[in-house]
């Protein structure tokens, strides 16, 4: 760089507008073990109701599993983890990370009742009470991080605003389908794979439309560095295993594999968002060129002492 | 200039709206300020390093820089010295904007940021559990992570001369520092890696005690002016149309609109050029404007996953 600026910089040097999140990866690791829980309670819940004693094993146990080890990922990831309580001191609709606090205690606490009843075969009016209400929450719990990166300054999440909580509810089912898919013979998960199948279409179809809406700008970082790398790893896994699950999930291996693809697309569907998020909170152009073409009212010219504002755009230059 | 959010629950105990006015046109690029808001708020060192952007080696706001001074040196003519010098200095004094409406404040979801009863925005310390969902809500880039000092990693050893940032300190090494309270009592307070978020408090401790903040105090032109925000913005308004009769017609205010996407701010610029070109954002907008549109999209994605679920069991009998 040249010791003087143009006057036309965009930027101030380069540097980014808005900060890069904080968050490491235990945050999209949690996004695919919080949304397997919740979708996988559904699951279980519609399981029981239909008669398939089963596959509700199944998603219980993968729903238990996604409790147990998500409050890790959340607490690891605080810069001081022993105040992890300080979430419950409040309740707050304008922060989706104060609401999904409060949704996922609930999830965290019906499942575990759940799941301890069936084990050891006590209380089966609780057990039934807690599954039903654990399958009711679990949609909130499969899509609330979806609107929690959406509820922010950071452009590839912001603008993908409307289409991220789907995103994250179609990869919830297409890993919840997976995962009862692998744990249930073929004979009893029939609806584990369509589910599989349903979750993969819809994760496929969403991204794509998402890549779109956010524009040629914005859209790049899904081409570009960790997210591209993700993205696209993400993309074959889950065109693979819905494929694989469609046409061979009736076989015990078909399954297993079919399963296993869903679970890996799921989890780096999660890695690509995560990743777009700080690639493009630090390009300044990100921020800068979609808010000047909004335009506003963010700077304004007094002219006179009565101090009427007007726009300075024709004035300079 | 609107009541910040929040202020209506202090009642009778709510003071008048208070804020900064920096005029730009009048900073020397002292940076008294930053000195000033580093001695008074005990803000650790961030970094002594060489970054080749002008004067500037202290970057950006963040979790230890409090105010920010930008330097930009531009091949044009400098309107004030009326065209005999093809070649202007812009610098301006950055600041946290104290929004009307604070992203941050709408997302902190342990209640650690507040609206004080002058209409700032302040994280408190001992709540915050550095969950860092402030960091992505803030449209201007001021809140900033006290990284935990025992994370010490070989990366962010070699980063700074790359990137120009460093989290500053050696990682392994704890900074304390020891004030005497007068009684001959010292207290130890530990400034970094604390793991939790930080901004400028517009010196709420200095407000309380009827004082103004410590980086307009030091200001030796002025160009950070502190007091009740209507009086500012009636003063800005002034100055701004001053410097365009003047022929400066490149000055613009920015943020000192109440119709704004962050319904103004209690820190506000007299500017000489495009926001962006001093790394502020053109037309910042709160996320939670759209906070109808998100929740109502995670609504609908619940009620496709429902349909989805149902539609596997439905979807064939085997």
């Amino acid at each position: 760089m040249s010791a003087t600026s143009p006057t036309n910089a965009l930027s101030y040097y380069g540097r980014p507008i808005v900060k890069e999140p904080v968050w490491n990866v235990e945050i999209p690791l949690y996004f695919f073990t919080g949304g397997l829980t919740g979708a996988s309670d559904l699951l279980a819940l519609a399981a029981q109701l239909s008669g398939n004693q089963r596959l509700r094993t199944s998603a219980l146990a993968v729903a238990t599993f996604g409790t147990a080890v998500s409050p890790y990922f959340l607490i690891k990831d605080l810069g001081r983890p022993l105040r992890f309580l300080n979430m419950m001191r409040v309740v707050k609709v304008t922060s989706p990370m104060s609401v999904g606090t409060w949704i996922f205690s609930a999830e965290s606490a019906t499942t575990s009742i759940a799941a301890a009843c069936r084990l050891f075969d006590v209380l089966p009016r609780v057990r039934a009470t807690a599954q039903v209400l654990a399958g009711l929450i679990g949609p909130a719990q499969a899509t609330y991080t979806g609107a929690l990166v959406a509820q922010s300054v950071v452009p590839a999440w912001h603008e993908a605003r409307r289409e991220l909580p789907v995103l994250f509810a179609s990869s919830a089912a297409a890993s919840a389908g997976g995962a009862a898919a692998i744990l249930t013979p073929t004979e009893h998960a029939g609806p584990a794979r369509r589910l599989g199948i349903i979750g993969g279409v819809a994760e496929l179809a969403t991204s794509k439309l998402m890549e779109k809406r956010l524009g040629k700008l914005v859209g790049s970082v899904y081409h570009e560095g960790d997210a591209g790398k993700y993205s696209r790893l993400g993309t074959a896994s889950t065109v693979a295993g819905t494929a694989l699950m469609a046409f061979a999930g009736k076989r015990r291996v078909g399954a297993l594999a079919a399963g296993a693809l869903l679970l890996t697309g799921s989890l780096c569907e999660r890695f690509a968002v995560y990743h777009a998020g700080k690639q493009s909170a630090r390009d300044p152009r990100h921020t800068s060129i979609p808010q000047k073409e909004r335009g506003g009212r963010a700077v304004t010219q007094p002219r006179s002492r009565t101090g009427n504002g007007s726009s300075p755009s024709a004035s300079t230059r | 200039m609107k009541l910040g959010d929040g202020v209506e629950t202090y009642g009778a105990e709510a003071q008048p709206r208070v804020g900064f006015f920096t005029d730009t046109s009048i900073c020397i690029g002292c940076k008294a300020c930053e000195v000033a808001c580093k001695e008074w708020n005990l803000v650790p060192d961030d970094g002594l390093v060489w970054t080749g952007h002008s004067y500037d080696n202290t970057g950006e706001l963040s979790a230890n820089t409090w105010r920010h001074v930008a330097f930009i040196e531009q091949q044009a003519p400098d309107p004030i010295k009326q065209g005999k010098q093809d070649f202007r200095w812009l610098m301006e004094s950055d600041v946290c904007k104290h929004c009307t409406h604070a992203g941050c404040l709408d997302v902190c979801p342990t209640g650690a940021i507040f609206r004080t009863e002058f209409g700032t925005v302040v994280i408190q310390d001992d709540v915050c559990n550095g969950c860092g969902y402030c960091v992505t809500a803030c449209p201007f880039g001021v809140i900033g992570k006290r990284e935990r000092a025992a994370a010490s990693s070989p990366a962010a050893a070699s980063s700074p001369a790359a990137t120009g940032r460093t989290s500053g300190q050696s990682p392994d090494v704890l900074q304390t520092a020891v004030a005497s309270d007068g009684l001959g009592a010292i207290t130890k307070r530990e400034l970094s890696g604390d793991g939790g978020m930080h901004k400028c408090t517009l010196c709420y401790d200095r407000l309380q005690d009827g004082m103004e903040p410590a980086c307009a105090k030091a200001c030796p032109t002025d160009s950070i002016q502190f007091g009740p925000l209507d009086e500012l913005v009636e003063r800005a308004r002034e100055r701004c149309g001053d410097l365009v009769e003047a022929g400066v017609s490149e000055a613009r205010l920015y943020l000192a609109d109440e119709n704004d996407g962050i319904g103004g701010a209690g820190a506000f610029f007299l500017l000489l050029d495009e926001p962006e070109v001093y790394g502020l954002p053109p037309q910042p907008v709160v996320p939670t404007k759209n906070l109808g549109t998100i929740w109502g999209a995670a609504a609908a994605a619940a009620g496709a996953l429902a349909v989805g679920v149902a539609a596997a069991f439905l979807g064939g009998r085997e």
